[in-house]
């Protein structure tokens, strides 16, 4: 006997999966902002590729594996738009690091996880990712 | 103050790019809890971390509350020669962890 | 895979969704590039499930890598911190575990057998009731608390040298009276939700509840490392939660009737390897 009830469940999973925010139409927090300007000073902010690996869905908020790759990025910060106080980490990479990061964080809610970098030539790009975060049945 | 937990290479080849990965046993107490009457639980973090390598910055971290429970943290460098990687964790209350690997590039 | 899994499945990918982080049910429990372990067996004859499948089947695949690394696995904080409390001398008679017990790897094996009946005390033993006994009468130093931190890590210790090895553990004979009973609250509804441990693990598995995917309730991996505590739990630190959940008063931790309940699910699971010390959500 397979798993046959997990047909039902990847039914449900299309659907929620229908309905992840796309990328572009994101709107961060007022405080993100705050962030978000005061790490990038005088640059403009601009949309960026570098690599930014959440779940799309995290079994639990307390402990929410994150992961980043900018290769030649100077600095880099996360944030956690949608708890209390979005700052989660920056990061200071000197020539010998190639500027990838990987942790573990907690999410208040489901959110958006964004990466802000200070790239090699001083340009500042943000990535952000959707992230659902569940509430579970059983034991909370 | 607890310990830290590392996993790094003993020897590389010169050039080639090592994954260190750390974990340290630590509450990362928010501040955001509160205890059976109510009262807020003071916030008790691991704020920083610090990696250098022959004596050259590798990386340089903050950290917020937001980051989880026995903290997590794993990066990439270079290696150029042997030397010593030499981490530093520090406490909200100005303790600090160190530990030193050594790598040796035959 | 049956038909209709493959269809939904080649649906998703045809419409560009990236996977879903839902359980992978043919996924492999390999640790550290090296220790494959089986998360599904064949249930015994007598059982009243078909097929046996480990609580790590049913996490997200995030949380499935996590078991897959010595290192990832925030348990072995735990264990070592363990491993250094072993040596450790305390008590009254100036000795350690490691005074007697030489080296922990002695204790390969163990954890497939337990719970176990005494003959001399008629009760049933679990990891914690031999700790403590040793403790108390050997060391002459203070007992732990079931669930406590410094228990939690010596049972994941003492645990992990049978990791890989089929649970076990005997229920007839002396032990036949604790299964009996540990069976009889296993399928009795308690609590204001009104609901037996079956109603969920047998009779839902692999199903939602909310927003948890409900696994068969197995213990082959306890104690484990939950994401929502970030700390170790024990397997009567779980029971009381899960009573907790569907408001029932729970039985107290190291009772009769956590222990018969203990030995009933572990027996559930007979066959399944040891995957102490483990990660779930």
């Amino acid at each position: 006997m397979s798993l046959t009830r997990r047909n039902a469940l990847a039914l449900g999973s299309a659907a929620i999966a229908v309905t992840l925010v796309p990328l572009r139409a994101f709107a961060a927090s007022e405080k993100s902002m705050e962030a978000i300007k005061a790490f990038a000073g005088e640059a403009a902010v601009t949309e960026g590729s570098f690599d930014l690996t959440t779940p799309e869905i995290a079994e639990n908020g307390n402990t929410v594996p994150v992961s980043f790759s900018a290769p030649g990025a100077k600095r880099v910060m996360l944030l956690a738009d949608g708890n209390p106080s979005p700052g989660v980490a920056s990061f200071e990479f000197g020539a010998l690091s190639d500027s990838s990061g990987s942790t573990r964080i907690r999410l208040a809610g489901t959110q958006n996880v964004i990466a802000v970098a200070e790239m090699a030539d001083g340009s500042i790009v943000q990535v952000a990712k959707a992230v659902k975060v569940t509430i579970g049945g059983c034991g909370g | 103050m607890a310990k830290a937990r590392v996993k790094a290479p003993k020897t590389a080849a010169a050039g080639e790019l090592v994954t260190i990965k750390t974990l340290v046993n630590h509450p990362m107490e928010s501040g955001q809890r509160k205890d059976k009457e109510g009262k807020i639980i003071p916030r008790k973090i691991i704020n920083a971390f610090s990696a250098t390598f022959g004596g050259e910055a590798v990386v340089a971290a903050t950290f917020e509350p937001a980051i989880s429970t026995n903290p997590y943290f794993q990066f990439s460098f270079t290696v150029p020669a042997t030397g010593d990687l030499v981490m530093k964790w520090t406490d909200d209350d100005g303790s600090m962890i160190e530990q030193t690997k050594t790598i040796t590039v035959a | 895979m049956n038909k209709i899994t493959k269809t939904l499945t080649c649906l998703l990918a045809a419409s560009g969704l990236a996977t879903v982080a839902v359980a992978d049910q043919d996924a492999t429990l390999t640790i550290n590039g090296e220790l494959t372990i089986a998360t599904t067996v064949a249930a015994p004859a007598d059982s009243p499930l078909d097929e046996l499948f480990s609580g790590w089947v049913f996490r997200s695949g995030e949380t499935q890598a996590l078991q897959m690394d010595d290192f990832d696995n925030p348990s072995f904080i735990f264990v070592d911190q363990a491993i250094e409390q072993f040596a450790k001398v305390e008590g009254t008679e100036g000795e350690s575990c490691a005074s007697c017990h030489t080296d922990v790897a002695e204790f390969k094996g163990l954890r497939t057998t337990l719970p176990r009946h005494n003959a001399s005390t008629g009760k049933l033993d679990t990891m914690a009731t031999l700790i403590n006994d040793c403790r108390t009468n050997r060391m002459g130093a203070e007992p732990w608390k079931y669930s406590k931190g410094k228990m939690t890590a010596m049972k994941a210790l003492i645990g992990l040298q049978s990791r890989g090895m089929p649970m076990n553990v005997a229920v007839d004979g002396a032990a036949a009276e604790h299964f009996e009973l540990g069976k009889e609250i296993y399928y009795t509804r308690v609590g204001q939700l009104d609901m037996s441990c079956a109603n969920c693990h047998e009779d839902n598995y692999d199903t939602m509840i909310r927003a948890d995917h409900l696994s068969q309730g197995q213990i082959n991996g306890f104690p484990t490392y939950r994401l929502k505590n970030a700390k170790l739990n024990s397997i009567q630190g779980r029971f009381k939660g899960c009573m907790k959940n569907i408001r029932a008063t729970p039985y107290k931790e190291g009772s009769k009737e956590f222990t018969a309940l203990e030995l009933y699910v572990a027996s559930r699971g007979n066959g399944l390897p040891v995957e102490t010390p483990s990660v779930r959500n």
